[in-house]
C-alpha cells in the first residue's frame, strides 16, 4: 500500500488554562489518501476544528499539539522547522475557512487577495497572478470575475465571498485542501451551488479534501469518508454511506437520528439528552455515557478504544456487538 | 471612490461656522487678557497722552464691537491686521512662521510613527512577555516626562556633549532646516510615541488574533510581508483618529519647544505677541491654529477613508 497523502496517528492538543492543561483532542488518528473527500463530524467543541487548525499549524495562541504525529507525504509536520512548514502552506495544503467575512482582509481587493500565494509561490508577475486570481474566480463560478476582482470583501455577497476563499485556497493548486465548515454561514441553496463548485474543482485539480463540519447533510453530499469526533475523539470512522445506513456507534446514531432527513420527513426526531463533558474534567470511562441510552455499568469505568467493528469501519464503544447486532468483531 | 470623497466639499463648508466662533473667541479672549497693547508698546516712558493718541491710532478706543466688526470685515479682504509690535502686515509675519511650524509637526509626526510601529509590533507580537512589558514601560516613562524636559535633555546630551545636532536655530536651505530641526522634532515625537504604541498595540493584538491573518497565513505568508500586508493597514486605522485628536495638542506643545529650541514658527510668534499684547498677532495665530485644527479633522477622515474601504462618510446608502 503506498503512503496517504495526510496520516494523523494518536494527536493530542491542549490548551492552556488558567490553572491547568486541558486536554481538547486526544488520541485521534485517520488517514487521507491522495484524491480522497475526508469528513470529520461532531458538535461544537468536539476539536474537529482544532484538530484541522493543528494540520495547517494554524491553532490560536495558548492551544498547543502536545503530542502524536502528523505525517504529510510521510513527512512529519510536528517539529518540522517553522519556515518549512510555512513554504507547505498554499502549494501543497490550503484552508478554507467557515467565515469568509471575517476570513478575507477587508481592506485589500479580493482579486489582489487571490493574487497573492501565485506571486510568491509560482514566481508570477502581479499582472500575470491577477489574470490567473480572475480565472480562478471563473472556474469557482463568480459570475463577472474582471470587475469582481476588483471588488472589497464586504462589496460581495457571502456565497460570492466563500467563493473567492475557495479560489484562494486553490490558487496554487495543493494537493490538500482543508475546509473549516466551510457552508455553515450560508444559506442552504447557496451553500448547494458551493459545494458542488468545490467538488468539482477538487476532482479538477486532483486535490484530496478534509472537510470538518457539524452537518452530516453536507458530509453525505461532500465526503467518502468520515470520522465522527465526541469530546476530542474520534468515536466511529467509515464509509460514508455505511456509516449514515447503519451507524455502529450509540452518538452517531443520536446524531443520525436527531436530524430532520427530507426523504423521511415524517420521521421523529429523537435528541441527544445531556450536554458534552467538561473537557476540563470528563468523565470516567467512555466520555458518551452519561447522554448514551444503551449505557451499563461498565462504561462509566472503562475507556473504549477505537477498534475495527467491519472491515474498513471502527467504532469506540464497549457494547457495539449488543447494541448493533450483525456486526462482525 | 470619488463618490466616497465627495463628503469633502460638505466638511468645508461645516467648518467656516466653526472657524467664526473660532475668530469670536480669539477676539474676546485677547481683550480679556489684563494688561493694555498700547502701554506694552510705548513702554515704561509713555505719557497718558501719547497713549491716548496710540489708543486711537490702533483702534482701541472704539467699542468693543466695532473692533470685531472691522476686525471679521478685514479679514474678508485677506487684512488681518498691522502687528503692534512688528508694524508689518500680520498676514506676512504668520505667512512666514506657517511653514516652520508645519514642517516641525510633519517631522515630529513622522518621528513618532518611526518609533512607534516597529515598537507596537514587537509589543503586539509578544503580547505579555518580556518585550511588551519593556515597550509599556517606555510608554508609561514617556508620558510621564515633560516635554520641555524631554528638549532639554536632548539637548544637553546630543547637542553640548555630543555635539550631534545645534543647540537650536532653524537654518537657512532645506536641509539644513532637516539638520536643525531633528532635535525639536525628536522630542515632540516622544511625546506623541506612548499614545500611537498603546492603541497601535492593542489594536495590532486584536488584527493579529484575527482570521484573515490566519487565512494569510495558510498562504505561506508570514513575518515583515504578512505584517505589511496584513496587519499594518487594518491596525492603522484606529490609530489614525487617535493621531488627528492629538495633532491639535501637538501644535500646543510646539509653542513651547520652538521657545526651547529657538525656532522662528508660529509658536514663537504667538508667545511674544502675548508679552507684548500684539492682538492682532494674536488673533491671527489662534485663528490659523483653529483653521489647522479644523483641516486635520478632514485630513484624518480622508486618511480613514482611503484606508478602510467599508467607510463611507457620505452619509447616503451604499451602492
Amino acid at each position: 500500500m503506498s503512503t496517504p497523502l495526510l496520516e494523523v496517528t494518536d494527536l493530542s492538543i491542549s490548551v492552556m488554562g488558567s490553572k491547568a492543561r486541558t486536554k481538547i483532542v486526544e488520541g485521534v488518528s485517520f488517514s487521507v489518501e491522495a484524491g480522497e473527500r475526508f469528513g470529520l463530524v461532531g458538535e461544537s467543541g468536539s476539536g474537529k476544528s482544532m484538530t484541522l487548525r493543528s494540520i495547517a499549524n494554524l491553532l490560536p495562541g495558548g492551544v498547543t499539539v502536545s503530542s502524536g504525529s502528523i505525517l504529510y507525504k510521510g513527512q512529519e509536520l510536528i517539529g518540522l522547522q517553522n519556515e518549512k512548514r510555512r513554504r507547505l502552506m498554499g502549494p501543497e495544503i490550503a484552508m478554507v475557512f467557515q467565515e469568509p467575512m471575517t476570513a478575507l482582509n477587508p481592506v485589500m481587493r479580493v482579486g489582489e487577495q487571490i493574487a497573492e500565494g501565485p506571486r510568491r509561490y509560482l514566481g508570477l508577475s502581479r499582472s500575470a497572478a491577477m489574470d490567473l486570481a480572475v480565472s480562478m474566480m471563473a472556474r469557482t463560478g463568480i459570475p463577472d470575475p474582471k470587475q469582481r476582482a476588483k471588488a472589497y470583501p464586504h462589496q460581495l455577497s457571502g456565497g460570492l465571498r466563500q467563493r473567492v476563499m475557495i479560489a484562494m485556497a486553490l490558487s496554487c493548486r495543493p494537493k490538500l485542501l482543508l475546509c473549516d465548515e466551510p457552508t455553515t454561514a450560508l444559506d442552504v441553496t447557496v451553500q448547494h451551488q458551493v459545494l458542488r463548485q468545490l467538488e468539482e474543482l477538487c476532482e479538477d485539480f486532483g486535490a484530496s479534501l478534509v472537510f470538518v463540519t457539524h452537518d452530516l447533510a453536507v458530509v453525505n453530499q461532500t465526503c467518502s469518508k468520515l470520522a465522527v469526533m465526541y469530546a476530542g475523539r474520534i468515536v466511529e470512522t467509515g464509509p460514508v454511506k455505511d456509516v449514515f445506513k447503519d451507524p455502529r456507534h450509540p452518538y452517531t446514531q443520536g446524531l443520525l437520528t436527531s436530524a430532520p432527513d427530507f426523504d423521511q420527513p415524517e420521521r421523529e426526531l429523537i435528541p441527544i439528552p445531556g450536554f458534552p463533558p467538561n473537557l476540563a474534567d470528563r468523565p470516567p470511562g467512555c466520555e458518551f455515557a452519561p447522554r448514551c441510552r444503551y449505557a451499563q455499568a461498565d462504561c462509566t469505568s472503562l475507556q473504549p478504544r477505537l477498534l475495527p467493528v467491519e472491515p474498513g469501519r471502527n467504532s469506540a464503544c464497549l457494547h457495539t456487538e449488543e447494541i448493533f447486532p450483525g456486526v462482525l468483531v | 471612490m470619488l463618490q466616497r470623497l465627495s463628503f469633502i466639499p460638505v466638511r468645508l463648508i461645516q467648518a467656516i461656522p466653526v472657524v467664526f466662533g473660532v475668530t469670536l473667541v480669539v477676539f474676546l479672549m485677547a481683550h480679556l487678557l489684563p494688561g493694555d497693547p498700547a502701554t506694552a508698546i510705548l513702554g515704561d516712558k509713555a505719557t497718558p497722552a501719547t497713549i491716548a493718541a496710540l489708543r486711537t491710532q490702533l483702534g482701541l478706543d472704539q467699542p468693543i464691537w466695532n473692533q470685531y466688526g472691522l476686525f471679521v470685515s478685514h479679514l474678508f479682504q485677506g487684512d488681518l491686521g498691522t502687528s503692534f509690535t512688528y508694524q508689518r502686515p500680520v498676514v506676512e509675519i504668520v505667512l512666514a512662521a506657517i511653514p516652520v511650524t508645519l514642517s516641525l509637526v510633519a517631522y515630529s509626526l513622522t518621528l513618532a510613527l518611526i518609533i512607534a510601529i516597529p515598537l507596537a509590533a514587537i509589543a503586539a507580537t509578544a503580547p505579555n512577555r518580556g518585550r511588551d512589558i519593556v515597550v509599556r514601560i517606555y510608554t508609561l516613562i514617556g508620558q510621564g516626562m515633560p516635554q520641555f524636559w524631554v528638549g532639554i535633555m536632548l539637548i544637553l546630551i546630543l547637542a553640548v556633549n555630543l555635539r550631534l545636532f545645534p543647540v537650536g536655530g532653524y537654518g537657512n536651505t532645506a536641509l539644513e532646516h532637516l539638520y536643525y530641526l531633528f532635535l525639536p522634532a525628536l522630542t515632540l515625537g516622544i511625546a506623541l510615541t506612548p499614545t500611537i504604541i498603546r492603541s497601535l498595540r492593542s489594536s495590532t493584538i486584536d488584527v493579529l488574533g484575527s482570521e484573515y491573518v490566519a487565512t494569510a497565513r495558510s498562504k505561506g505568508s508570514a513575518g515583515v510581508t504578512l505584517f505589511r500586508h496584513h496587519v499594518l493597514r487594518n491596525a492603522a486605522i484606529p490609530t489614525v483618529s487617535v493621531i488627528g485628536v492629538t495633532m491639535g495638542y501637538l501644535v500646543g506643545g510646539s509653542i513651547v519647544i520652538e521657545k526651547v529650541f529657538a525656532i522662528p514658527g508660529l509658536g514663537s510668534l504667538m508667545l511674544n505677541s502675548i508679552f507684548t499684547r500684539d492682538f492682532p498677532t494674536i488673533q491671527a495665530v489662534t485663528l490659523f491654529v483653529g483653521l489647522f485644527v479644523v483641516g486635520v479633522g478632514i485630513l484624518t477622515d480622508l486618511t480613514y477613508t482611503l484606508l478602510d474601504p467599508r467607510v463611507n462618510l457620505t452619509g447616503s446608502v451604499r451602492s
